[in-house]
C-alpha cells in the first residue's frame, strides 16, 4: 500500500512542475503588463514605465523570473499580489474557504440527487423515469452556467423572494471569520440568523455549481448498476432469494460505486473550474471570482499562485481518490 | 493581514450588527461594481478603488457635490498670491480625525497632516513613499513633482504652497482624490507598532464616513462620523455590496437588496425606466470619443480631407447603433458639462456630396486608401470601437474613401496610436480636475504632439497652442473661458478630429434613496444622501 501511494505521488511531481511552469508562461502571453493594464488613455513616459517595471521585477530575462519565482514557491512564498500588496498566500487562504464551502455543498448535493436518481434509473431502465432522468441529465449537462444563475436569480429571487440574489450572508449580519466557512462560522457565534441566512444564501450558488457534476454522476450511476446488475454475482444473489431491496443496496452498488468515486473525485476539476463562474454570478467572495480580477489586472504572482494553489488542491483530491480506490477495490493496488 | 484588518474595525462591527436588526438606523446599499485595491486614493487608478477611499477622507479643496466647482474642503480658504506662483491655504480648526482600535487620535487635523500627505507622494525618502507599491500615478500625471516648488507650514492651521510656474488647473488638481489629506499621528503610531502598510488598509479620515470593516470582494462598511465638520451625515451606515455582474446589480435593487446600483446593462435601461420603484438617472459623463487624423500623414495634413471626413459620416446615425441611447453626438473636444464649453460652434453637417467635392478639390476625386485604427476594449466614452469602425467605413465608402480596420492589444494600441503610426485612429478622454486645460492642452496642445504624447492626431497649431498656454498662465476663470471658447472654434475650423460622442452614464436608485447627486467625474459619492424610511 505505502509504495502504491509513493509511486501515485511521485507522479505527482512533473505535473506540478508543469503547472507551474504554464501558469507563468500563459499570464505573461497575454498582452499587456501589469502597469499597461492600469494606465488608460494616458500612456506612461518611457523612463516611468521602466522604473515601475524594474520595481516590479519585470524587467529581468524571463527564465530569471521564472527560477526566481520557483525557488519561493519551494521555500512556501508565493509572493506579494500586485495589486494589493498582500501575500498571495494569505489572501487565497482568505477567500478559499468560500469557495471550498460552495463547492462542498454543490457535490454534496450532486451526490444526494445524482447517486439515488442514477440507481432508480438503472433498476427501472426503459421507465418514463429512466428517461426522464437521462433527459435532465443531459440538458443539465449542457447548460451555460452563467444563464443558469441568471434564470434562477430572476426565477427565485426577483420573481418569488424566496433566495436571496447574491452575496454570502445577509447585511445586517457581521460575522468575525475564524475558519472562513461560513457555517460554521455563524455556528461558533451562536448566530443562528446569520446561520439560516448563510444556508439561504448557499442554495442558489449551490444548485447553479452543482448541476453538471449531478449530471455526471446520475449518468456515472446509472451505468455503472446497469454493468453490474447484468452480473453473475447479482443473478446469483437474486437466485439466493436475497430481497431486492438488499441485492441492489449491498451487492450491485457497492460494486458500482467504484467508478461512481472515481467520477466524483474528477469533478473536483470541473467544481473549481464552474466555480469561477458561478461566484462571478453570485458575487459570492472566493478564489475564482479573486482570479477573473487578477486576470484583468495581470496580476501575475497573484494568478500564478492561485492556479498553483487550485491545481495543487485537484491534484491532491485526484490522489486521495487513486488511493481511495484502491481501498476499495484490492484489485488495483495488487495488480501494480 | 486580513486578520489584522477586520480585528481594527470589530468593536464597531459588533456594535453595527446588534443595532441593525431595530430598524432603527439608516443604512444605504451600494452595489459596487469591483473590489478596491486599497483605501488610499493616492495610490489608486480606479473610479471603483477612489469609491471606496472617498467616503473617509477629506482634501484641502473639493468638487461641490454633484459639480466641477471647487470649494472649501479641509482649508476654509486660500489666497494666490499676485504672480500666480503662491498659494496660501488656511485650514479648518476642528476638523477631528477618525478613530478605530488601534489609534485615538490627541488632536484635530492640522498643516503637519497636510505637509506629510503631499510629501509621502513627492518625497522619495518620506518613511511611507514605498507603502502600497508607492506608484503616485495621479500625482505624476498631474505633473505635481515638476509644478511644485515648495510646500511649507506657516503655522499650525496655515500651509503655503509654492509653485515653479503659474498652473491655473493646480486649485482644481488639489481637489482631485490624490490629493487627500491623511494623519501624520496615525502614521506614526503605525510606525511605532511596526504596521505601516496598516495606513491603506484601515484607513483613518477626516471623511463623512468611518471606515469599519472589510470582507474581501464580498463587503465593505462604513458608519457615519458624528464628528464630521461638516456635520454628521444623514444615513447611519454606508455599505458596499461587492456584485461584479450588472444583471445581478439590477436584480439585486429590484429584490431589495441594494439601494444605488451602477453601470446598468444598457439593455435593461428600457425596463427601469418603466420600473416605478426605480429612478433612472442619467448624465453626459465627463468624456469625449473622437476619431484623430494624423495631420503629419498625406493625405490628412491637408484640411480640406479632414473637413471631408466630417461631413461624409452620419455621426448620428453612428452614436444611435453604437451607444443605443448610452451617448450623444459631441461636437466639441470638451465635454457639455464643462464650464467653457462652446455653444455657439455649429458642426459639421452630414453632406457626403460636399464631401466628395472637397476631396475633389484636394486632389482626390476617386477618394483614397487609409487605416482606421478602432480600440479592441469596451471604453467609458466608446462602448463598442469595432462597431463604430465598420459603420464609418460603410459612410466613407459612398465618397470613395477605402479604409482598413486596424486593431492591436489595448496597450499596445495606445503605444502605437502615441508614437503616430496610424493615419486614422479613435481614442477618446475622461476628465480628471474637471478643467478644460486637461482637455485642450493634454489632447491637442503642441508639447503633447511628440511621439509619445497624448495628442494622437499629432496637432501643433500654434494659434490654438497660444491660447492654451495663455489659459493656463490666467487664474482669472472669465477670462480663461474666453480663451477656451476661441480655442474650440480654431479646432472646429481646422478639424484635427471628428468628434464623435460624449458618453451619458446612468445609475439606477430606489425611489427610497433621497437627493443623491450623480457625479460628473463618474465618481460615487454618499454624504447627503438621505433614505427614506
Amino acid at each position: 500500500m505505502l509504495r502504491f501511494i509513493l509511486t501515485r505521488v511521485s507522479l505527482v511531481i512533473p505535473t506540478f512542475l508543469g503547472v507551474t511552469f504554464l501558469t507563468f508562461l500563459l499570464i505573461r502571453l497575454v498582452p499587456g503588463d501589469p502597469i499597461e493594464v492600469r494606465v488608460g488613455e494616458r500612456g506612461i513616459p518611457p523612463e516611468r514605465l521602466l522604473e515601475l517595471r524594474h520595481e516590479l521585477g519585470l524587467d529581468r530575462p524571463l527564465w530569471q523570473q521564472f527560477l526566481d519565482y520557483i525557488a519561493g514557491v519551494l521555500q512556501g512564498d508565493l509572493g506579494v499580489s500586485l495589486v494589493t500588496r498582500n501575500s498571495v498566500l494569505s489572501e487565497f487562504l482568505t477567500l478559499f474557504p468560500a469557495t471550498l464551502e460552495l463547492a462542498a455543498l454543490a457535490m454534496l448535493f450532486a451526490t444526494v440527487v445524482g447517486l439515488p436518481a442514477g440507481i432508480v434509473a438503472a433498476v427501472r431502465r426503459g421507465s418514463v423515469f429512466d428517461h426522464g432522468v437521462m433527459g435532465v441529465s443531459l440538458t443539465g449537462y449542457s447548460m451555460p452556467i452563467f444563464w443558469w444563475g441568471l434564470l434562477l436569480i430572476l426565477f427565485f429571487s426577483v420573481g418569488l423572494g424566496w433566495t436571496p440574489v447574491s452575496g454570502r450572508l445577509d447585511l445586517l449580519y457581521y460575522v468575525e471569520p475564524v475558519t472562513g466557512f461560513m457555517l460554521v462560522d455563524t455556528l461558533m457565534a451562536g448566530e443562528y440568523g446569520a446561520f439560516w441566512s448563510a444556508l439561504h444564501h448557499l442554495v442558489l450558488p449551490m444548485i447553479v455549481l452543482g448541476t453538471v457534476p449531478l449530471a455526471v454522476v446520475a449518468r456515472m450511476t446509472r451505468s455503472a448498476m446497469l454493468e453490474v446488475l447484468g452480473e453473475d454475482y447479482i443473478r446469483t444473489a437474486k437466485a439466493k432469494g436475497l430481497a431486492g431491496k438488499r441485492v441492489i443496496g449491498l451487492h450491485a452498488l457497492r460494486n458500482a460505486l467504484i467508478p461512481v468515486v472515481t467520477v466524483i473525485g474528477l469533478q473536483v476539476g470541473t467544481l473549481l473550474g464552474g466555480a469561477i463562474l458561478t461566484e462571478t454570478i453570485f458575487s459570492w467572495p472566493g478564489v475564482g471570482k479573486w482570479l477573473i480580477e487578477s486576470i484583468n489586472r495581470r496580476d501575475y504572482p497573484a494568478l500564478q499562485g492561485g492556479v498553483l494553489l487550485i491545481a495543487t488542491t485537484v491534484m491532491a483530491v485526484n490522489l486521495l481518490v487513486d488511493v481511495l480506490y484502491g481501498v476499495l477495490n484490492p484489485r488495483i493496488r495488487h495488480s501494480r | 493581514m486580513k486578520r489584522i484588518l477586520l480585528g481594527a474595525g470589530l468593536g464597531v462591527a459588533a456594535a453595527l450588527a446588534l443595532a441593525a436588526p431595530a430598524q432603527a438606523a439608516k443604512t444605504l446599499v451600494y452595489c459596487s461594481e469591483g473590489s478596491p485595491e486599497n483605501f488610499n486614493p493616492m495610490v489608486n487608478t480606479t473610479g471603483t478603488s477612489f469609491d471606496v477611499s472617498l467616503p473617509v477622507y477629506n482634501n484641502l479643496v473639493q468638487f461641490e457635490r454633484g459639480g466641477t466647482k471647487v470649494v472649501p474642503g479641509l482649508a476654509e480658504k486660500w489666497d494666490v498670491s499676485e504672480d500666480g506662483l503662491t498659494y496660501t491655504f488656511h485650514l479648518r480648526k476642528g476638523a477631528k480625525w477618525h478613530s478605530n482600535n488601534d489609534f485615538k487620535p490627541t488632536r484635530d487635523a492640522n498643516a503637519d497632516d497636510v505637509l506629510w500627505s503631499f510629501n509621502r507622494q513627492w518625497k522619495k525618502d518620506h518613511p511611507f513613499h514605498k507603502v502600497s507599491g508607492g506608484a503616485y500615478d495621479y500625482f505624476n500625471d498631474m505633473a505635481m513633482p515638476d509644478l511644485l516648488k515648495s510646500i511649507e507650514k506657516i503655522d499650525d492651521y496655515t500651509v503655503k504652497f509654492t509653485l515653479n510656474k503659474v498652473e491655473a488647473p493646480f486649485i482644481a488638481n488639489l481637489a482631485m482624490p490624490f490629493a487627500a489629506i491623511q494623519s501624520a499621528e496615525y502614521a506614526d503610531a503605525l510606525q511605532k507598532k511596526n504596521q505601516i502598510d496598516k495606513i491603506d488598509q484601515a484607513p483613518i479620515g477626516t471623511g463623512p464616513f468611518q471606515f469599519v470593516a472589510y470582507q474581501k470582494d464580498a463587503v465593505i462598511r462604513y458608519k457615519a462620523f458624528d464628528q464630521y465638520w461638516g456635520g454628521k451625515a444623514p444615513l447611519d451606515n454606508l455599505v458596499f455590496a461587492i456584485t461584479p455582474d450588472a444583471a445581478v446589480r439590477y436584480a439585486k435593487l429590484k429584490a431589495g437588496e441594494c439601494h444605488i446600483v451602477p453601470y446598468p446593462n444598457p439593455a435593461d435601461l428600457e425596463a427601469m425606466k418603466k420600473d416605478s420603484a426605480i429612478t433612472l438617472m442619467e448624465q453626459e459623463g465627463l468624456n469625449v470619443g473622437y476619431l484623430a487624423f494624423n495631420v503629419t500623414k498625406k493625405p490628412f495634413d491637408d484640411v480640406r480631407v479632414r473637413r471631408a471626413l466630417n461631413m461624409a459620416i452620419d455621426k448620428k446615425a453612428v452614436v444611435d447603433a453604437v451607444y443605443q441611447g448610452a451617448g450623444v453626438p459631441a461636437k466639441n473636444p470638451i465635454p457639455p458639462t464643462m464650464w467653457s464649453y462652446n455653444k455657439e460652434i455649429e458642426d459639421y453637417p452630414y453632406d457626403p456630396e460636399r464631401a466628395k467635392k472637397l476631396l475633389a478639390d484636394a486632389g482626390f476625386p476617386n477618394g483614397f486608401e487609409t487605416d482606421l485604427w478602432a480600440m479592441p476594449v469596451q471604453r467609458p466614452y466608446n462602448p463598442n470601437a469595432k462597431r463604430m469602425a465598420e459603420m464609418m467605413q460603410a459612410d466613407l465608402a459612398k465618397v470613395g474613401i477605402k479604409a482598413k480596420v486596424v486593431q492591436y492589444e489595448w496597450g499596445e494600441y495606445r503605444k502605437r496610436l502615441q508614437a503616430g503610426e496610424h493615419q486614422m485612429g479613435m481614442l477618446g478622454w475622461t476628465g480628471d480636475n474637471g478643467d478644460p486645460d486637461n482637455f485642450l492642452h493634454v489632447l491637442l496642445g503642441c508639447e503633447a504632439a511628440r511621439p509619445g504624447g497624448s495628442n494622437i492626431a499629432k496637432w501643433c497649431y500654434k494659434e490654438f497652442d497660444d491660447l492654451v498656454l495663455q489659459a493656463k498662465r490666467t487664474t482669472d476663470t472669465a477670462a480663461r473661458t474666453k480663451l477656451y471658447e476661441q480655442a474650440q472654434v480654431i479646432f472646429k475650423e481646422e478639424a484635427p478630429w471628428l468628434t464623435v460622442a460624449h458618453s451619458v452614464v446612468h445609475m439606477a436608485v430606489s425611489k427610497n434613496v433621497v437627493d443623491y447627486k450623480m457625479d460628473p467625474f463618474g465618481i460615487h459619492r454618499f454624504y447627503g444622501v438621505d433614505l427614506k424610511q
